[in-house]
């Protein structure tokens, strides 16, 4: 167990708190790659060194399925099979990269966008789609895949985050938790709470900030007028750091050096990703009201499965014979996802007293009857 | 022993402290300085910084951190350190906590406390004075209690503290000197019990919190004219107890709800509107309330009008139509 003295020692350098330039972020984003997936020019990876080639591929493989996935999930609302359907289309090094820089015994804090990532995690998709689909809230247990619940209320989780992250520390635990917010999220006041409380109390948080751009119609100009959302990390005295989030090498290197240094006792991290929501926010929404369509069109050029995949088959570590085994893998499961959403999802209507409490009250049970006996009629 | 209900809470959490070392305590200044009430007192000197500590000032990240604690193996009890500064952390409450089991068909629960005094009566300047204890009631997934005596206070608090579910524990801060002879440890009934505090056959009334010694009063200046009202403790608003209040108010025939908070759309009113539920057959007149006006709770020196008094409750008392008449107040149907 660690003790209050050592909550309130400096947040990352020995010997005094550390100086304001070593929390700021780089200039420019961290990128290896350029938009079409060769070498960046320049240093433009920092201190950063290239993901392995095993992480890579995992991580190409991961993204195909992902983004295989999250199009069957559009498809299926445009059936009516899901109540609604966020879209990460063009996030997917954030959403794989978050999770491969986790071991499984961390802790993955996802809102309502990153259904993605709860794939990649390995949860089932039924399990995973239960909120989207309406049949329930969450539909797997947190506890077992150390996944909390879809947030909804914008960064309300990054605080539970902090929570989680430092009990296991208290306990001498080495667990750390990643949050997935979006550039909206940042705006609302559990976001500085929470950067604020992990830098105090000194816990392994990653913050990752998604800057897709919009928070449903608002662009992040609307947001901030900070230099970057990464600068927000200073004031708190909170390692900031900007990656393209379109560059799986970058995310996954950042990514990965952020969640183990927190492990290692350095602090929470912010990194910022920079990439674009390339579908409309849901299905509901119509973008065509707030951006322009050729912007879209830019951003899909700087897809960052193309870029991956021509970097590793510059590389050599990427054959057709791979990309065709991806691809029928990402194609099996959709079709899977598919047929199991194609029955209709049935409730119960008693279940609906059933976890109020660990006891049902009185009145609980009361009211459970009433609406059995309605049903009984 | 002679205890404050401030000392019984003292203890309450050391005694919880000493014998889970799971049950933490934190909030602003509930560390070195023991808390603006001092309920904290000395929690920090015995059990170290470590298990009861000082937070950044921000109330919605002290619920949040507690959340993630509790989902992962501790028993947090924070301290908001007045009633209205708990609002910041209103959507922490209401999305999260009180949501938390069944949002994840139980697989994750929130053993946590939320410590609230709440109020008047202590001449507070605004923002200091506020009954929130509707929002949280009316926030199906919260337990919500309020200890009237000493030994439900310790009590209360033990049990709030074992419970497997949150439970915002609402604290009466005039009554947090209010003494009483008890030895502790104590336990009293458990939650979702109300008490007869004092048995009466002509009327019940129903009082929880900062409001049961003023019914308790009200009850010996009746009986000193030969009425006889009985008394009863809420104690526990959620879960609440229709068994022990349908039973008392089938008995008298008569009802007054006593509730220091306003009381459109208050506890009082779900109360009211149980009672005819349950007690319509029985009632020989329309369940009255005292309580505070609909008004923003007012400064210091106007506060006495604001909180239920003993007139104020005889009065009441007095229009349950022991002579037939209907009650003046509500001939018009509307103001
Ligand atoms: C506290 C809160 N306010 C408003 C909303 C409604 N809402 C849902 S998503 C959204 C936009 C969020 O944008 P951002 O954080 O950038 O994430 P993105 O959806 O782009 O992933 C809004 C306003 C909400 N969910 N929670």
């Amino acid at each position: 167990m660690t003790t209050q003295a050592e909550h309130r020692m400096p947040a990352v350098l020995p010997g005094g708190v550390p100086p304001a330039d070593a929390l700021l972020p780089s200039a420019e984003p961290v990128r290896f790659l350029d938009d079409d997936g060769g070498p960046a020019p320049g240093d433009a990876h920092g201190r950063y060194e290239r993901p392995s080639t095993e992480l890579l591929r995992r991580a190409y493989d991961a993204m195909v399925l992902g983004r295989r996935f999250d199009a069957q999930a559009t498809a299926l609302t445009k059936q009516g099979r899901l109540a609604v359907y966020p879209s990460s289309r063009g996030q997917e090094a954030g959403e794989i990269g978050a999770v491969l820089a986790l071991r499984e015994t961390d802790w993955l804090f996802p809102t309502y966008r990153d259904t993605m990532a709860l794939i990649a995690r390995g949860i089932d998709p039924v399990e995973a789609l239960t909120l989207l689909r309406g049949s329930w809230h969450c539909g797997y247990d947190p506890m077992a895949t150390r996944t909390a619940p879809q947030c909804t209320p914008l960064a309300t989780h990054a605080p539970h985050a902090v929570g989680v992250a430092y009990a296991a520390r208290r306990r001498g635990e080495d667990t750390v938790a990643l949050v997935l917010i979006g550039d909206g999220g940042t705006s609302e006041g559990d976001f500085h709470e929470a950067l604020n409380f992990a830098a105090v109390f000194h816990v392994p948080v990653v913050f990752l900030v998604q800057n897709n751009g919009f928070a449903i119609s608002v662009p992040v100009s609307r947001q901030t007028a900070a230099p970057s959302l990464a600068h927000k990390g200073v004031g708190y005295g909170v390692r900031g750091e900007r990656v393209d989030g379109n560059d799986p090498l970058a995310m996954l290197a950042v990514l990965t050096d952020a969640v183990e240094s927190a492990r290692a006792g350095g602090g929470p991290v912010l990194v910022e990703a920079h990439t674009y929501r390339v579908e409309p926010h849901t299905n509901a929404d119509d973008d065509g009201r707030y951006r322009d369509h050729d912007e879209v069109a830019a951003w899909k050029r700087r897809d960052p499965i193309a870029r991956l995949e021509a970097h590793l088959r510059s590389a050599g570590e990427l054959t057709d014979d791979d990309v065709a085994a991806a691809g029928a893998a990402a194609e099996a499961f959709a079709a899977d996802v598919r047929k199991r959403l194609s029955e209709e999802p049935v409730g119960d209507p008693a279940e609906l007293f059933a976890h109020v409490f660990a006891t049902p009250t009185p009145q609980l049970r009361e009211q459970a009857a009433w609406l059995a006996e309605e049903l009984a009629r | 022993m002679t205890v404050t209900m401030g000392k019984a809470l003292t203890a309450a959490l050391r005694d919880a402290m000493r014998e889970d070392d799971t049950v933490l305590m934190f909030g602003e200044d509930v560390g070195p300085l023991g808390g603006v009430f001092r309920v904290t007192d000395g929690l920090a000197a015995e059990f170290g910084e470590d298990r009861c500590f000082d937070t950044p000032l921000a109330e919605s990240g002290i619920v949040g951190l507690a959340v993630g604690m509790a989902m992962n193996g501790f028993r947090p009890v924070v301290e908001m350190q007045f009633d209205a500064f708990a609002y910041p952390a209103f959507e922490q409450i209401a999305s999260h906590v009180a949501k938390m089991r069944n949002r994840t068909r139980g697989a994750v629960g929130l053993p946590m406390v939320i410590r609230v005094p709440y109020a008047g009566g202590i001449g507070g300047v605004e923002h200091h004075s506020d009954s929130s204890e509707a929002y949280y009631a009316h926030t199906p997934g919260l337990k919500v209690v309020t200890p009237s005596t000493v030994a439900d206070a310790y009590s209360l608090l033990r049990e709030a503290i074992a419970d497997p579910d949150p439970v915002v524990f609402m604290e009466p801060k005039k009554l947090y000197w209010a003494k009483d002879e008890v030895s502790l440890p104590v336990r009293t009934e458990p939650f979702g019990r109300a008490v007869v505090r004092v048995p009466g056959s002509d009327a019940t009334l129903l009082a929880y919190g900062p409001a049961v010694p003023v019914a308790l009063e009200a009850a010996s200046a009746a009986a000193a004219e030969g009425l006889s009202l009985e008394v009863v403790d809420l104690r526990t608003l959620v879960p609440f107890d229709d068994a022990t209040v349908a039973a008392s108010v089938r008995k008298t025939g008569r009802c007054v709800v006593v509730a220091e908070a306003s009381g459109f759309a208050g506890v009082s009113a779900e109360i009211v509107a149980r009672v005819q539920e349950r007690c319509f057959h029985s009632l020989a007149a329309p369940v009255l309330r005292v309580a505070g006006w609909d008004v923003p709770f007012p400064p210091p020196v106007l506060e006495k009008y604001q909180l239920p008094g003993v007139d104020r409750v005889l009065d009441a008392v007095d229009r349950l139509q022991f002579d037939d008449a209907p009650d003046p107040r509500f001939l018009a149907v509307s103001p």
